[in-house]
């Protein structure tokens, strides 16, 4: 019964609160819609924390969503033992990566007395849900190998039941309860995205590479 | 030819007395908000000196503003390519930090009444406006060197004294030749903008009518890169609500006919602001000539307003005849383009700034002999040597010209002889101490006429209030109608949001979760 609750019920959940909570917030309080830096104020410990966490987090974000997306090649991938080596020992240094830095991170808003004083109480909520992430996803890669292969075999498929409307928690029920913590606090993730900074996560302006330089905006009609 | 037209600024730094009464009023109306506090739309610095943020000008530092390549003859940001802006997205490493202006505080007033009786009298300790905390030290000020502040400490460290020889450092140093004049700065609203370019969200914007360059404030989502890209540090980031903020010109007040509120109350009467025609076709080859042109081709974007064919092309572009005979009585362009007297800020920095400064003339010559404080060579030719001194001024031609004219020291000698015939002419005819030869010998190095010189003097120390700031209506109800033909009054379809024709926010500009 927990089961359904937790992985077929509650996914629906986070992401409906997503989107709409997310498109709420877009229409309603654009204003609020910031990645909220808070550079000016701390220069240094910024770059070894945000730089390393982003990066590291973007990649390993991604190598996730490409298993999902095309398991089949994936799993052909990491058919041979030196790819899939090369692919576990990567993605280890970088959520090492994303772990430090995020460590950094908070060791700086807790530290710089300048950053202290615009940190709300939902940063701490999200930088405490993210550090819980990424240490359970360190523990299952180190506990259970290879993350890589039964990935595919279990939180794809049931992904992908999610996605068809038909959710199948028997992928997931007997997997270690670590490994069930982390697929929770993933969608507990999503879930607080239209409540916090998150948001700046669909703000990353890639259209700016295909943008003139200059931004002019006339009234229609009048062009002096 | 494309006609547009641009709201122009002149600063004649001449009048200048330092007061500060223009910061004040701006800071009074728009940046005394949580956030805001460390901004200052308009500030005056004490020039030399390192100004705000510290050393601004440093672009090894700052990198602001754009740099020729001179193989493809484009620009190119100095801050980095597109694909560097989104690689650095994270972290900009070149963004000035708050200690690169100031920390804001306030003092702790409360306890002058609330202290216990004791020995001492009690402080009114300062108190950080970030952090709530007590301040032991306050190292840095909006205004740290104002006057020098009485040491050479900041004014040696002028970015604009990095090309001085030993000579005229000496002779800036000596201690009863000290000089110094103030430099009124505010957002240039540049016809080729670093801010706008260098933002990735396209939350900056020129205004077309006017070209005004604002900050959609729904649409900054604090990436930060403007406040690298403007060479001239003039977009600020707000910490408390993580948008940036810039000086607006007073845009509500320009479109009810009010100069902005530093012009309208700047005591020395400096400022001027007028329209300026120019012709958008010409903006890239100005932004690309080479440095020692830059000042002409600028010169050659904006249009005579009273040539029939610019007339006739503005027409063509939609500008109203309002204003159109505002461009023609603006005194920005007498100073910038019908007399070549006053010259944009740093213009090897490449944003073309529509914000332009006649350069102060500095004291006459002066030595002290025998304790008599007197003019120059007075006694060798009359008053000639204070005419001709120029190369021997107190500020070095060099500085100027890196302050004003990208290092060219011809543009900026040409405006000087010109300021100088305009002073000599009028001592000669209030004072009558200067021989006829002398006034026409000035004229001639000046290349100018006596009508001229009278025109000049009038538009400098007589102008009126209409005549200092010529606004005209912005017609903001034929954009209205423009953007919403089908205005219906009885539906009442108005637009109500701020981006589509301003009334503001609906909700609380508040700080995002
Ligand atoms: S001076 Fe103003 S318009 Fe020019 S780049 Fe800076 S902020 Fe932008
Ligand atoms: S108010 Fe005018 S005279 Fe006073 S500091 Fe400002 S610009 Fe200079």
């Amino acid at each position: 019964m927990s089961d359904i609750i937790l992985f077929a019920a509650f996914p629906y959940v986070a992401v409906v609160l997503a989107i709409g909570g997310g498109v709420y917030r877009y229409r309603h309080d654009r204003f609020s819609y910031s990645s909220l830096s808070s550079q000016l104020l701390e220069n240094r410990a910024l770059f070894w924390g945000s730089v390393p966490w982003h990066y590291g987090i973007t990649i390993v974000l991604l190598a996730h969503l490409v298993a999902f997306l095309v398991p089949g090649v994936w799993s052909h991938v990491i058919a041979d033992p030196m790819t899939l080596y090369t692919l576990e020992v990567i993605g280890f240094a970088l959520a090492l990566a994303a772990l430090v830095g995020l460590l950094v991170l908070i060791v700086r808003r807790l530290t710089k007395p300048r950053v202290f004083a615009v940190t709300t109480t939902m940063d701490w909520v999200l930088l405490a849900v993210l550090l819980l992430q990424v240490v359970l996803g360190f523990w299952v890669s180190l506990a259970y190998r290879w993350g890589a292969d039964w990935y595919v075999h279990t939180a794809v498929p049931w992904l992908y039941s999610l996605l068809s409307l038909d959710p199948q928690t028997q992928y997931v029920s007997s997997l270690p309860w670590a490994v069930k913590l982390h697929m929770l606090n993933g969608f507990v993730v999503i879930a607080l995205f239209p409540f916090s900074r998150l948001v700046h996560l669909v703000a990353l302006p890639f259209w700016y590479l295909w943008r003139p330089y200059q931004v002019v905006i006339r009234n229609r009609g009048y062009r002096g | 030819m494309r006609i547009r037209s641009h709201m122009a600024m002149i600063f004649h730094l001449d009048k200048c007395i330092g007061c500060h009464t223009c910061t004040v009023a701006c800071k009074n109306i728009w940046t005394d908000r949580k956030g805001a506090e460390y901004m200052y739309w308009n500030n005056v610095e004490t020039k030399p000196g390192t100004g705000y943020p510290t050393r601004w000008e440093d672009q090894n530092k700052y990198r602001g503003g754009w740099v020729l390549d001179p193989k493809k003859n484009r620009l190119r940001l100095r801050l980095q390519g597109k694909w560097g802006t989104l690689g650095n997205i994270f972290y900009n490493p070149y963004l000035p930090t708050l200690d690169d202006y100031f920390e804001p505080w306030t003092y702790d007033y409360q306890n002058l009444f609330d202290a216990p009786e004791g020995d001492d009298q009690p402080t009114a300790r300062a108190v950080s406006m970030i952090t709530g905390k007590y301040m032991d030290t306050i190292e840095a000020g909006p205004n740290w060197d104002d006057d020098l502040s009485g040491s050479q400490v900041y004014a040696n460290n002028d970015p604009n004294l990095d090309n001085a020889t030993e000579e005229e450092r000496r002779q800036m140093e000596e201690i009863d030749r000290t000089v110094f004049f103030y430099l009124p700065r505010i957002c240039n609203h540049c016809l080729n903008p670093g801010c706008v370019a260098a933002c990735p969200a396209g939350a900056i914007y020129k205004r077309g009518e006017d070209g005004i360059v604002l900050v959609n404030q729904d649409r900054c989502r604090a990436w930060r890169m403007c406040i690298s890209g403007c060479p001239y540090k003039k977009t600020y980031f707000n910490w408390a609500t993580g948008k940036a903020e810039k000086c607006i010109l007073c845009y509500p007040r320009l479109e009810s006919g009010q100069p902005p509120a530093c012009f309208h109350s700047c005591v020395g009467r400096i400022r001027y602001v007028g329209l300026l025609l120019y012709d958008a076709d010409r903006i890239e080859q100005a932004a690309t000539a080479p440095d020692g042109a830059l000042v002409q081709a600028q010169r050659d974007v904006i249009q005579d307003p009273h040539d029939p064919a610019v007339i006739a092309a503005a027409k063509a572009s939609g500008i109203p005849d309002a204003k159109i005979d505002a461009a023609q009585h603006s005194p920005v362009y007498q100073f910038v383009k019908a007399w070549n007297l006053a010259l944009p800020l740093h213009p090897e920095f490449r944003t073309l700034p529509m914000l332009f400064y006649v350069p102060p003339l500095g004291p006459v010559l002066a030595k002290m002999d025998r304790g008599v404080y007197d003019i120059v060579d007075a006694a060798s030719g009359g008053l000639a040597p204070m005419m001709s001194a120029l190369e021997k001024s107190r500020v070095p031609l060099r500085y100027m010209a890196s302050l004003l004219s990208a290092g060219n020291e011809h543009v900026i000698r040409d405006v000087y002889h010109k300021l100088m015939a305009v002073r000599v002419y009028m001592r000669a005819k209030k004072v009558k101490d200067v021989p006829a030869a002398e006034v026409a010998k000035a004229l001639a190095e000046g290349h100018t006429n006596a009508q001229e010189v009278e025109a000049i003097y009038r538009l400098t120390s007589l102008p009126t209030f209409e005549e200092r700031f010529v606004v005209p209506a912005m017609e903001r109800e034929t954009a209205v109608e423009d953007l919403f033909p089908a205005l219906d009054p009885i539906a009442r379809n108005y637009p109500t949001r701020k981006g589509e024709v301003g009334f503001g926010f609906r909700n609380d500009p508040h700080r995002g979760l």
